[in-house]
């Protein structure tokens, strides 16, 4: 930890601080976790666990459970074909019977993702400590919370105490400053963050992003950046809570309200860095050196400009380095210094908690408007979560997308990984607003193009990575 | 939870840096509802294609399909939360991987399954696997007790673990048992913040 109480403090040190129930011999602490999500792939076994050892969940009413990995994204009123994912839901269903945990059937319009219907319901709040067991659980980290992704052990461990067993993080600080180029975008910024400072540049730390870059943004955007932390190797990511939070999180079915709503806000407002505040790490970018980036290998620091070339082997500092590189590119079947833009796709996903909320579907939405997509590419749209849907929907999105030829679906992780029937096969190629490109990630073979929305609906209408400046 | 006391091993050899938890545990695997089974699965898309084993990959080949021990190099166990990827090395038989550094869920998901992973430098990885490519005579001994890796050759390797990390694994203790222990800590910690922070709002759904 850094500092006393009296010296300047991080947005990180004072949740950290005011969580710490105990702290034990060798400095592992015991943190009080305010608000636990539960899904459907991770808990199945925790819930065994305690009802293995006669033990119950001590918190239901900070405790939210949701099935989202596995849903089908297509109609829900049939069954669901898949007998394992069946289970795998049916048993989550009968855990939250059981321990009495709040639930979000499939059939609700606030089922969905569950690092998006945490901040949507205004479940997530700013100051406080989120886990779940999923490692983009990051994503709530944009309203100013401590928040990060635990195994299945550590949900067993948090249904049964509401506390968990912590090492204090380090602090980074990555500072994004001046006005984001037209077409650029939160994901461009986040692609460029991890290209920069590679996929372990953040292990052991939980990184603050700041600067007038990161400020002007919405809490989408900032979303989408603290999602992805977990792609730099940080343990979360945090974005200091202000006016837009505050806007964001008012009037939400579960935030404060009232007077309530102004006593948090009061808190809330001493939450910030301190000036003066020590970082152990500081990285800087430059908005207007980042122009709209896709990723070209197998791990998300893999990226280059959209007006770039594949990178050459040849080039790489060692031979391991070039063994791997070459790897990538033949798993990839691209070769070195071919350009960007002149590779192909056959599938575009527009989705996931990295950009499945309502402005990645308008951004979507911007560009497809009165095209086409491209003969022989499947283009589809999975809203973060039935309140997404809705909205689009109301906002007249999906006439939109469905005129253009994508496809309209019902909420869901889908094909972010491929765990329900939404999956690339062997050699496919795919654009995607996810968050990992890693061999088989959207399906056994399948090849993964991390991207902006704007930049997946540009793919998806000229059927190869696109400069979406060209288009807008 | 099986306690860690010593391990002798086959250890097999893994030369790649940022090997993650889709290789490890690809996730059209991680519809299990239990813990135990996902070792035929294991390192899938390396050690299978179209179903059939790759012969030149080290699990499928003598005397590494019984290894104990995994040796890799750079932030192994990088990507998603999913302890099925420990589980599935547990499934397998490894019960010890080593590697210049690890991702920080996946190290801490190891601990709480029995499985130490030894962070050494570069160089003396690159060592131990030279030593594991001796074939069957080439089994290491982990000893926890006294913090060593112990070389085909005797020679003894010391690797750093925090204390109380070591002590459950030692022990084989279960972190909730413990926790349980300071139950009076945290009801009063939630008595203190329900009055200082009564703002908070609790979730119930009808
Ligand atoms: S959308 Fe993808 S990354 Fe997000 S929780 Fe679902 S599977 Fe994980």
């Amino acid at each position: 930890m850094s500092g006393q109480a009296t010296a300047p403090r991080t947005l990180f040190d004072k949740i950290w601080q005011s969580h710490v129930v105990e702290r034990l011999e060798d400095g592992t602490a015991i943190l009080y976790i305010d608000r636990h999500l539960v899904h459907e792939v991770t808990s199945p076994q925790a819930f065994e666990g305690l009802r293995m050892s006669g033990r119950q969940v001590r918190r239901p009413d900070a405790t939210i459970a949701v099935a989202d990995h596995n849903v089908p994204t297509s109609d829900r009123n049939k069954p669901i074909e898949e007998p394992e994912s069946r289970l795998q839901i049916e048993t989550l269903e009968r855990n939250v019977a059981e321990f009495g945990v709040p639930y979000f059937p499939l059939l609700s319009a606030r089922q969905g993702i569950v690092h998006i219907v945490g901040p949507e319901q205004g479940i997530s709040l700013p100051g406080m400590t989120i886990v779940c067991g999923d490692s983009h659980t990051s994503t709530h980290g944009a309203l100013g919370a401590l928040a990060f992704g635990i195994g299945t052990s550590e949900v067993e461990h948090v249904l049964a105490t509401q506390t968990l067993l912590q090492k204090p993080a380090r602090n980074m600080l990555v500072r994004v400053e001046g006005a984001l180029a037209p077409g650029v975008t939160a994901k461009d910024v986040m692609l460029a963050i991890i290209g920069t400072i590679g996929t372990a540049g953040g292990t052991g730390h939980v990184i603050e992003y700041a600067g007038s870059a990161i400020r002007s943004l919405d809490m989408a955007g900032r979303m989408t950046i603290c999602n992805m932390s977990i792609e730099a190797g940080a343990r979360a990511g945090l974005v200091a809570p202000d006016e837009t939070t505050f806007a964001y999180v008012e009037g939400r079915p579960f935030a404060p309200k009232g007077e309530a709503f102004a006593q948090a806000v009061e808190y809330w407002r001493t939450l910030p860095s301190d000036s003066g505040a020590h970082y152990d790490r500081v990285v800087e970018l430059r908005a207007g050196d980042i122009s709209p980036l896709v990723t070209w290998g197998t791990s998300p620091e893999d990226v280059v400009a959209i007006t770039g070339v594949v990178p050459d082997p040849a080039s790489a500092p060692d031979e391991a380095r070039r063994a791997q590189l070459q790897r990538m590119l033949d798993y990839m079947g691209l070769s070195a210094g071919q350009r960007m833009t002149d590779v192909a796709v056959d599938t575009v996903f527009i989705g996931s908690c990295t950009n499945g909320r309502i402005e990645d579907m308008r951004a979507a939405a911007h560009v497809a408007s009165g095209r086409r997509v491209a003969p022989g590419v499947r283009a589809m749209v999975v809203p973060g979560s039935g309140i997404v849907k809705q909205q689009a929907e109301a906002e007249g999105l999906d006439r939109i997308f469905r005129d253009a030829g994508f496809e309209w679906r019902e909420a869901g992780c889908s094909m972010c990984l491929g765990m329900n029937p939404d999956k690339l096969t062997p050699g496919q190629r795919c654009a995607s607003t996810s968050n990992r490109n890693f061999e088989g990630r959207q399906g056994p073979g399948g090849r993964t193009h991390l991207l902006s929305p704007a930049m997946a609906a540009a793919a998806a209408v000229t059927g190869r990575l696109t400069d979406v400046r060209e288009l807008v | 939870m099986q306690p860690f006391t010593t391990l002798t091993a086959v250890a097999a050899p893994l030369p790649e840096a940022n090997i993650d938890t889709d290789k490890i545990i690809p996730s059209r695997f991680l519809k299990t509802i239990k813990r135990s089974g996902l070792g035929a699965n294991l390192f899938d898309p390396l050690r299978y294609q179209d179903g059939v084993e790759r012969p030149d990959f080290v699990l499928n080949r003598e005397p590494y399909r019984h290894a104990g021990i995994l040796i890799a190099h750079e932030n192994f166990g990088c990507g998603s939360s999913r302890e099925h990827a420990p589980w599935a090395l547990l499934d397998f038989g490894i019960r010890c991987v080593i590697a210049p550094s690890f991702a920080d869920i996946f190290h801490s998901n190891c601990f709480k399954n029995g499985i130490l992973p030894i962070r050494l430098p570069r160089e003396i990885c690159d060592q131990l696997m030279q030593d594991a490519t001796q074939g069957a005579n080439s089994r290491l001994t982990i000893d926890l007790q006294r913090q060593v890796v112990v070389r085909p050759d005797g020679q003894e390797i010391g690797f750093e673990v925090d204390a109380l990390r070591r002590h459950r694994l030692l022990e084989g203790l279960d972190d909730i048992g413990q926790t349980l222990q300071h139950g009076d800590a945290i009801d009063g910690y939630e008595r203190e913040r329900s009055a200082s922070q009564s703002w908070m709002p609790a979730i119930a759904v009808s």
